[in-house]
């Protein structure tokens, strides 16, 4: 039920978001989902791509330093509560989140959050029980 | 292995063939050498009042800044017939020292550079790899002809070209590697990167030495290259590689070659002799050099003399690794840091790569350091509070040396620039 992310190091210098960017584009890899945590002085770029793999093996080649992690990746109604929802089912549960981000699906039905918790397990349980879908890898790097 | 029945000498007879060395030495360079001369007697010593060992100590130092003030050959004790070769320092921080070789100068330090590799447990049936520079740097020749006179095969590659280096380690069969323990570091990354594992290579030993280096850089360097890392000492001034070196038997400590070289610590303010056990300066005198013997030479080195027995069996005094130079020592607020201090904190932290660089640098009248640290993937986390915590630990662990806290930066892998000789550690902007 889990979902590959990558995840990148970065310096705070001009220009190594579009290096990574472009180096992605050039090798044919589609970015599906992102999200850029950052501090004062690094920060650290998460990625959810069609190709892992080769998107890992790229970046690496590059000189980057790339880390692979799991993640759980929702399907929320996409209306107003529909995030709230499953928050609360998570709060209930007393689970830590160690971060989470979202992107809408086009259809505009659904929208889609990615969440890296402490306890995947305990998670993926909690989301089955609130009768949320959680989705496999294929899906989500079909998207 | 013991190559010369001088390495186990008894202490006593040891010290009587120092003193006598150093009677003969003193009379030659009062007798050949003005400078020498002008202030033996400006300090109102002859040599007739050398009579002990201990005597040294009314003889005058002899500093870099004496082998500037004789550049080029002012302190040679012989015609330039007599000099066969010739090395000289780089001149970095001013004009270069120049040093001089008879042909019997060479001959013994092969003897001692044989020793030294003989030490390190490198035989004649070894291949060595040696990777020192070769040039006016003394490490590249003086290994050179180290090896040869212990019979083993050379490979005379010196520094640089590290691709190059790892084809041929893997195809001529290298067993052992002279280099820096930095440029070491630089061909085991190389090695990964280009898929050569160092566990399929027949290396087994590494000789290394030119450059300060940490007890952490030493496991690194080991598990990496699966040698044993060995550390060899000299400096140009003295001899070249080959004063002292540690044995493979115990890896705990230099052996000095006393029988040549006559080792003092002294104090790094005063300069007064210290009893055997105190950290100084390093201070040596050449016993049985010709073309360019020195007398007290101060090497700016700190170290410390034991005189703990060895289960190798050599019956000489030992140096631990030195910890710096008093010229590369930083005073950070007032306190003595060694950039070796800083790479054996970074070392001690699992997965923290042997890559660092300190900068320096003055805000107003405080002085600020700042270490950059690359990011491996043993390290790296997705997450930022782990990324956080390792650059406290770091902060903490250098706080807990040094009583300030310095800031660490954390900086994508290979921006550090990689050495190919002696590597640069520290930038101060302070003296800019």
């Amino acid at each position: 039920m889990q979902v590959e992310q990558i995840a990148i190091f970065l310096e705070n210098r001009a220009g190594r978001l579009a290096e990574i960017t472009s180096t992605l584009a050039e090798n044919g890899i589609n970015i599906r989902a992102l999200s850029l945590a950052d501090t004062a002085d690094f920060g650290i770029l998460r990625l959810i791509v069609n190709d892992i793999d080769k998107a890992s093996q790229i970046l690496k080649d590059h000189g980057f330093t790339v880390g692979k992690t799991e993640v759980l990746v929702v399907e929320v109604p996409d209306q107003p509560g529909g995030l709230a929802g499953a928050l609360s089912a998570v709060n209930n549960a007393r689970l830590n989140i160690e971060y989470m981000y979202a992107f809408s699906q086009r259809s505009g039905k659904s929208g889609l959050i990615i969440f890296r918790f402490d306890d995947q397990e305990a998670a993926t349980k909690v989301f089955q029980k609130a009768g949320l879908r959680i989705l496999n890898g294929e899906e989500v790097y079909a998207i | 292995m013991i190559w010369n029945d001088h390495e186990t000498m008894p202490r006593e007879k040891l010290r009587a063939l120092q003193l006598e060395r150093l009677q003969k030495l003193v009379a030659r360079v009062y007798d050949k050498v003005p400078y020498y001369r002008g202030k033996m007697d400006e300090a109102g010593v002859k040599p007739e009042d050398i009579r002990t060992l201990e005597d040294i100590r009314h003889l005058p130092f002899t500093t870099k800044e004496d082998l500037r003030k004789n550049y080029p050959f002012g302190l040679f004790t012989v015609p330039m017939d007599d000099i066969v070769r010739l090395h000289a320092s780089s001149g970095t921080t001013g004009k270069p020292t120049v040093v001089g070789y008879t042909k019997e100068d060479i001959k013994l330090w092969a003897g001692l550079m044989a020793r030294s590799l003989s030490a390190a447990g490198v035989t004649s049936k070894d291949i060595i790899q040696n990777a020192y520079g070769y040039g006016l740097f003394t490490g590249g020749l003086g290994a050179h002809y180290g090896a040869e006179e212990l019979g083993a095969t050379v490979i005379p590659i010196s520094g640089g070209q590290t691709k190059r280096q790892i084809t041929i380690m893997r195809d001529f069969g290298s067993t052992v590697l002279l280099s820096t323990p930095s440029y070491a570091m630089n061909l085991a990354e190389v090695m990964i990167e280009s898929g050569v594992d160092p566990a399929d290579l027949p290396l087994r030993v590494g000789v290394f030495g030119a450059e300060p280096w940490s007890e952490g850089m030493r496991h690194d360097l080991e598990k990496r290259l699966q040698i044993k890392a060995v550390d060899i000492y000299g400096l140009s001034e003295i001899i070249g590689p080959g004063v002292a070196v540690e044995c493979i038997e115990e890896q705990n400590g230099l052996h000095i070659f006393e029988d040549h070289f006559l080792p003092e610590i002294v104090d790094q303010n005063t300069f007064e002799p210290l009893p055997t056990g105190e950290t100084g300066e390093l201070v040596f005198t050449t016993l049985t050099k010709t073309a360019f013997p020195v007398i007290r030479y101060r090497t700016k080195d700190i170290s410390r003399l034991s005189d703990a027995p060895c289960s190798c069996s050599r019956t000489t005094l030992r140096m631990p690794k030195v910890s710096g130079r008093t010229d590369d020592m930083l005073i950070i607020r007032g306190v003595n840091v060694f950039p070796s201090q800083i790479e054996q904190v970074l070392m001690s932290i699992e997965g923290v790569e042997p890559h660092y660089m300190i900068i320096v640098d003055r805000q107003g009248a405080m002085d600020t350091m700042e270490v950059q640290v690359e990011v491996s993937e043993n390290i790296f986390s997705d997450e930022i509070k782990d990324m956080v915590s390792i650059t406290k630990r770091i902060q903490a662990d250098i706080k807990d040396l040094i009583g300030s806290t310095c800031k660490i930066t954390l900086v994508e892998p290979k921006t550090i620039k990689r050495s190919e000789g002696k590597a640069q550690r520290v930038i101060d902007k302070r003296k800019i």
